[in-house]
């Protein structure tokens, strides 16, 4: 029995669930089908105007054994609320609760601020954000070190964020200014980072997929044949409920698990594409299953609550450093604003929306370090003083940086800019001195 | 040396000189490869560096990206660019324009190679040429061999290039066999990329081609010899970047163009060709510029209709001629 590879229920033993219930069922909401139920036969045709809820969710569910795709090991949570006089059965010290809370804090108010400045105009285009899925964000990101490699979508000016991409540099992106972290030629869709392995930023729904198994397979290669012993560099990839549904999703799901390559896909399940409810979506909603299939453990984590995400994401990643393969985490989260800063957010239920917002994991998370006296109310707030201060900065600093210049424009095509070809003259265009100054007609 | 020994030879050399080098692709290690170009590769590098991957291009090309992304080198096989299709997001989105998406941050050494165009008797679904498709997007990087000379040189170029490159070979000439000096048999041979080859020198007109264009262009332009035309074949080799200047440079010494390709003619190289020549040449055209290239149909799976869908060694003398006023124009470019 592979029980070294599986996941053990006592690594997951939390004192506190944050918000106060051990479920995630409302009585307030009606349960309209039961995903764990394995044939929902009565689950007809979902309209959006039903209330979506899911059961137990802060149960782990957990696949054990891949070779017993059948059984569901659900991790007890029978959980006594302590008063917690000493901290040995806390999930977080002091100072890695202060990291935490800053590090969302800081997506919270990054993305605030994005807001406002894309209503003021200095900022535009598509802009998606993440309010509301900072615990996942921060759950797993900061685990990671600089070497490991972090592949998003268009929602990833927090995944940058987590991962050490200057405010500054992400903010000045946004703008379009040339100081921004992709020089203004990438954009919010498209953050890239080579210093802290930040590998895109992904317009296309599952892009980022086969990028991200293929940044895992170069570190399995380094290691393999290129004899770099200590490289046990992991890559996350970040994706939503909307990609599960696409052909690369499961092709990467298959060479990772056949090659076992050190990755963690991370389903940020916000129940919406756009305004396609997961479950009008997908014939099984229930996507940390998709996981055994392929011969790797899938995961179900409340993704609203930072510590437990936290605790899903050292077991995966320590996996996936020790050499023993990938795995599925579907976090369950909410996004509190639409899908873009276009979207008019018209198809989702007020009530579900208050449900999640009431679980929001940054409130949460003060909660259980106030009541645990991790950190004061004071500490907190000086937390998020800070945080403002460094985001106005960041808009100052993008605001007052200037645009691209002209000769900008035809840069960094090629790395080897002799692929401009040759020019009228003979010589290779790129030699010419004036190159960068003409036209975009080459 | 055939063109196959040529690719294979490349392929080794460059595999044996830099370990970041790996081949991935469908039947590219136990099988040796689909058109046995990866032949013997297996043995010699091991499982980690032949990569025999499931059936998922989208996930595979991927994969290879990633892996570039982060300094490795790898050349993804196709087995035939029909089947690039699945995976045109990665090669395009994901690779192409990383480069410039990311400032610089983020260059793609990968390669992108398989037989392209027409095969003989495949059908429609496996006879496409994507020569225009790639090579209309910044970013990449796109050749088309024709000898053994340009298939080692330019296969070599393109492993070492640090910038996305597809290349298009041709399944019906991997079998054909062109000699080769020793100067191209050394292992540091390289051919320029964006450098079109004059193959056979002229004066009455240009013919422009490439792939296994080229071989029917150099028999027209024998042909044309007898009638007392002298026609300068270039060997385009590099697709993108054009090479504009040998192009230009000998519309102005002949006067008269004609441009050859397989692919299906709407937007197609040769419509960039003429583009180019009437934009700076059109003070020395004597002529129109004449394009020859596929019929614009799904190619038919009739030996004869494939016959009549792919441009023959007569169509070709037929339009130089054209172009030449030695013959009556024909009504529809066919």
């Amino acid at each position: 029995m592979a029980s070294a590879s599986s996941f053990s229920a006592t690594k997951f033993t939390q004192p506190l669930p944050l918000n106060g219930t051990t479920s995630r069922s409302h009585d307030k909401h009606q349960s309209f089908f039961d995903p764990l139920r394995t044939s929902p036969s009565s689950s007809s045709f979902l309209g959006s105007t039903r209330k979506l809820r899911l059961s137990s969710a802060s149960k782990l569910k957990l696949l054990a054994n891949p070779n017993r795709r059948s059984a569901v090991v659900a991790v007890s949570d029978v959980v006594k609320e302590k008063k917690a006089k000493s901290t040995t059965n806390l999930l977080i010290t002091k100072e890695e609760g202060l990291v935490v809370y800053e590090d969302m804090i800081l997506g919270r108010a990054f993305e605030d601020m994005c807001a406002q400045m894309y209503y003021r105009g200095k900022m535009f285009g598509f802009v998606h954000l993440y309010n509301g899925q900072e615990a996942v964000s921060t759950g797993f990101i900061k685990l990671l070190k600089r070497e490991d490699s972090v592949v998003s979508t268009y929602r990833d000016h927090v995944h940058a964020l987590s991962k050490g991409v200057p405010a500054r540099a992400v903010m000045s992106e946004l703008f379009g200014k040339t100081t921004g972290c992709c020089r203004g030629q990438g954009g919010s869709m498209h953050m890239f980072s080579k210093e802290h392995n930040l590998i895109g930023g992904f317009a296309f729904i599952g892009e980022g997929i086969p990028v991200a198994t293929g940044a895992a397979f170069s570190s399995k290669y380094r290691r393999e044949v290129l004899k770099e012993v200590d490289c046990d560099h992991v890559t996350l990839a970040f994706f939503g409920d909307g990609t599960c549904n696409n052909g690369q999703f499961f092709e990467c799901l298959n060479m990772a698990a056949l090659w076992k390559l050190p990755i963690v896909f991370v389903v940020e399940n916000n129940l919406w594409a756009i305004g396609m409810s997961h479950m009008r979506a997908t014939s099984d909603p229930e996507i940390w299953k998709k996981g055994p299939a392929f011969g790797m453990p899938g995961v179900h984590v409340d993704g609203m609550d930072v510590l437990k995400v936290r605790e899903v994401a050292k077991e995966a990643i320590g996996r996936a450093r020790r050499g023993e393969g990938p795995t599925l985490v579907e976090c369950e989260t909410y996004r509190f604003r639409g899908h873009s800063l276009a979207d008019p957010d018209e198809l989702r239920d007020p009530a579900e929306k208050a449900h999640y917002a009431a679980r929001d994991p940054i409130t949460a998370l003060k909660k259980y370090m106030i009541e645990n006296s991790l950190a004061s109310e004071a500490e907190l707030k000086a937390i998020e003083k800070k945080i403002d201060e460094v985001v106005e900065d960041a808009v100052e600093f993008a605001d007052e940086s200037p645009h691209p210049s002209r000769s900008q424009l035809l840069e960094n095509v090629f790395a080897d800019p002799k692929g401009f070809g040759i020019g009228p003259d003979g010589r290779y265009r790129c030699e010419d001195p004036k190159f960068t100054q003409g036209t975009a007609h080459v | 040396m055939t063109v196959r020994d040529a690719l294979n030879s490349a392929l080794d050399e460059e595999m044996s000189a830099d370990p970041k080098v790996f081949l991935m692709g469908e039947e590219v290690g136990e099988y040796q490869g689909a058109y046995k170009i990866s032949k013997g590769l297996l043995d010699k590098y091991g499982p980690e560096r032949v990569l025999d991957t499931p059936i998922t291009e989208a996930g595979f090309t991927g994969i290879g990206v990633g892996a570039a992304y982060h300094g490795l080198k790898p050349v993804i096989e196709f087995m035939t660019f029909n089947f690039s299709m699945q995976a045109i997001d990665h090669i395009i989105n994901s690779a192409a324009k990383s480069n410039y998406m990311s400032a610089g941050q983020i260059s793609v050494p990968i390669v992108f190679r398989g037989p392209n165009g027409a095969a003989a008797g495949v059908g429609a679904q496996h006879s496409h040429c994507y020569a225009s498709w790639y090579a209309s997007c910044p970013g990449l990087k796109v050749l088309s061999p024709y000898s053994s000379e340009d298939a080692r040189g330019l296969l070599k170029a393109a492993i070492r290039d640090p910038d996305p490159v597809v290349f298009l070979e041709n399944e019906l000439l991997y079998g054909e066999t062109f000699p080769v000096s020793a100067e191209v048999l050394d292992s540091s041979f390289c051919v320029p990329i964006g450098k079109a080859k004059i193959e056979r020198e002229g004066k009455d007109v240009t013919i422009t081609a490439f792939s296994k264009m080229v071989g029917y262009a150099l028999k027209a332009a024998e042909i044309l010899a007898k009638e007392g035309i002298s026609a300068e074949v270039i060997n385009l080799r590099s697709i993108r970047p054009l090479d504009r200047d040998t192009i230009n440079a000998s519309v102005r010494k002949t006067n008269r163009l004609v441009t050859v390709e397989e692919g299906f003619p709407q937007h197609g190289v040769g419509a960039e060709i003429c583009a180019s020549v009437v934009e700076e040449s059109f003070g020395y055209l004597d002529a129109p510029v004449e394009r020859i290239a596929g019929a614009d149909v799904p190619m038919p799976y009739a030996a004869n209709l494939e016959r009549l869908a792919v441009p023959q060694v007569e169509d070709i003398v037929r339009a130089a001629k054209r172009a030449c006023y030695r013959s009556v124009p024909m009504a529809a470019a066919a």
